[in-house]
């Protein structure tokens, strides 16, 4: 049976995590299409009958589909689902959102953030905060699964030639509505994908001091910000900075963890990282644990003083 | 309007649990439990609720062991009026889970229900989007701001871009982010006056529930651990071992 992704989009472009869950789905084995669901995401289904190794895309577009209200994307990947064994979605905030309810309404189980496919029914996933891998075998007749996006390297979004099939949109459930979004402009590579994230934690005092300490940084480094939970707690970033067990997974090749004490929960977001630099005053800190390069001693001192190393 | 919280008794945050040498699971045996994080958020935005006068009542569910009594009482003293323990020694996953939750809702007919966004042992963020489906109500998910006027929930959600609101009619499913709310302490006066507050237990059979788990654990392992590195001079030694010996500028 063929597998089914749900692409992840905002009605403009196909978000690169959506490369990443076709990675998963390739390894299952089987034909792979892609659901684009949205409003005005013409360009989205084209762009994903380019995504290399894609077979199909499912095109489903209305005005009920254009915010990802999960009650109506739901519906649309049920009224789909019938002909897949396995439905897929990055672990980003929709695909978490939405496929739950996809499974529930199956009566299947969901398993979550997968990290490997074993085969087509075993997976592994991390659990307490990635601390331990389970590795877990589903009986049910559909396999429904979010990916962990880090795990599997991205197909190339540019060489196939999968063909468009326009679907019947699904209803609007009448039961939400979209009212508005606050988003954090982005100037900087996005977190999930960057190649380096430089990240601040309450060290760093007030979100003067983060902005004006680690954005020079990142500027030379073409880095995107990241931040532990006390940072975006005590207001210096928002909410999408945060990296953690409950926040963002990333696995840049570098990693800089400036006034960030290491703490299980937000280790879980950034250990996979190649290289990690923690930069904090306590020698004791963890985070010296799981870093291959520390620098002891103080942020305000060494960070200015490295922006200028880096020339 | 009633309110219904699911609450999880979980391995505390502070605890870093480890892997059964045999590999069939996670040793918790002697780890000290406590409510799951996200859930005394729920728990507290739902007594904010009440104290606003929003909610007239609030009913806290737990399933699993006997001792989920402690994470019931604890909520009880923070504020809910009664608790259900809905009992079992079986691993319940989160599609039962919703569904004990789904016959508790049906008998108790609440006009919200807020869980956590995630249970921090299992790390699933399933539960309440699964219950909301099943129950047929709207979810608002990842929950940083909860308002309820007209029949309405109004929720801003914490997505991956920043913040989203959404309008959602009751009743409805809410799950809790970290910034929803920051919740109070259990003051001791009410930890002793919860001890009378009602406390119903039932079987999943009661409920008419098959909690079967529908995932097989094959194996538990302990992921790669990483090793410390080096402790660095300087910010000079610094940039030269990230170009020369990492590689990564
Ligand atoms: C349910 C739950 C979920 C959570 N999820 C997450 C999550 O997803 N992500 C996350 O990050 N956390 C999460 N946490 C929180 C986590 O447990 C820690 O509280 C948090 O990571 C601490 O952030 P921090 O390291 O910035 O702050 P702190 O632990 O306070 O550390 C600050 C560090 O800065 C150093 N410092 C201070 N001043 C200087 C200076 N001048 N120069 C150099 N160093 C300095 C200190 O030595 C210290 O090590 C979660 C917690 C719970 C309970
Ligand atoms: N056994 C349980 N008893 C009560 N509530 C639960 C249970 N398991 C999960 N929940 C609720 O569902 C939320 C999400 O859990 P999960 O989907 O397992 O990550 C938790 O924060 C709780 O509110």
């Amino acid at each position: 049976m063929a597998i089914l992704v749900l692409a992840e989009h905002d009605n403009r472009t196909l978000h690169p995590a959506t490369l990443n869950a076709v990675a998963a789905a390739q390894r299952i084995g089987g034909d792979v299409h892609l659901l684009v669901a949205g409003h005005g995401a013409g360009a989205v289904a084209g762009a994903a009958a380019r995504v290399s190794g894609v077979a199909r895309v499912l095109h489903a577009d209305a005005p009920q589909l254009a915010d990802a209200l999960a009650e109506n994307l739901a519906a649309q990947v049920l009224a789909v689902a019938g002909r897949y064994g396995h439905i897929l979605a990055p672990a980003t905030a929709t695909g978490k959102n939405v496929l739950p309810r996809v499974a529930a309404t199956l009566d299947v189980a969901q398993i979550s953030e997968i990290v490997a496919v074993l085969d087509a029914d075993t997976f592994q996933r991390p659990i307490y905060a990635g601390n331990a891998l389970a590795t877990v075998r589903s009986a049910d007749a559909v396999k429904v699964a979010t990916v962990r996006m880090t795990a599997f390297d991205p197909v190339a979004p540019e060489g196939g030639h999968a063909s468009v099939e326009s679907i019947p949109a699904a209803a609007d459930a009448g039961l939400s509505r979209f009212v508005s979004r606050e988003t954090t402009r982005l100037e900087r590579p996005e977190l999930t994908s960057a190649r380096i994230v430089v990240s601040g934690g309450r060290g760093l005092g007030s979100g003067g001091n983060f902005a004006e300490l680690l954005e020079p940084l990142a500027d030379k480094l073409g880095a995107a910000l990241g931040a532990s939970r006390a940072a975006v707690d005590a207001g210096y970033v928002p909410n999408d900075y945060q990296i953690g067990q409950t926040g963002k997974i990333v696995a840049p090749q570098l990693y800089i963890a400036v006034g960030i004490s290491g703490a299980i929960q937000h280790l879980a977001g950034m250990k996979d990282a190649k290289v990690i630099v923690a930069i904090n005053k306590d020698p004791e800190a963890p985070i010296f644990s799981v870093a291959d390069y520390g620098l002891v001693g103080d942020l305000f001192t060494l960070v200015p003083e490295l922006v200028a190393a880096l020339g | 309007m009633k309110i219904l919280v699911a609450i999880k008794r979980v391995v505390d945050f502070n605890v870093k649990i480890r892997v059964k040498p045999d590999r069939s699971g996670v040793d918790v045996a002697d780890a000290k439990m406590s409510m799951n994080p996200f859930d005394e958020i729920a728990v507290e935005e739902a007594v904010r609720l009440k104290e606003a006068g929003t909610a007239s009542e609030i009913v806290v569910v737990s399933c699993g062991v006997a001792q989920c009594q402690e994470v019931l009482r604890t909520a009880l003293a923070l504020g809910a009026d009664r608790a259900i323990l809905v009992q079992s020694d079986e691993e319940l996953q989160p599609l039962a889970v919703a569904k004990l939750l789904k016959a508790l809702v049906d008998r108790e007919r609440p006009q919200l229900v807020i869980l956590g966004k995630q249970a921090i042992d299992d790390d699933s963020n399933q539960t309440g989007q699964m219950l909301a489906a099943l129950a047929g109500m709207p979810q608002a998910t990842f929950a940083s701001k909860l308002d309820i006027a007209d029949g309405r929930a109004t929720v801003v959600r914490e997505v991956d871009g920043g913040l989203e609101t959404i309008a959602v009619t009751l009743p409805a499913v809410v799950t809790t982010d970290l910034r929803l709310n920051e919740p109070r302490y259990v003051k001791l006066p009410n930890i002793m006056k919860a001890k009378s507050k009602p406390l119903a237990v039932f079987s999943t059979a009661e409920l008419g529930v098959d909690v079967a788990p529908r995932l097989e654990t094959i194996s538990v392992s302990e992921p790669a651990r990483r090793s410390a590195g080096v402790r660095l001079p300087d910010v000079k030694t610094l940039v030269e071992k990230l170009k020369l010996e990492a590689k990564v500028l």
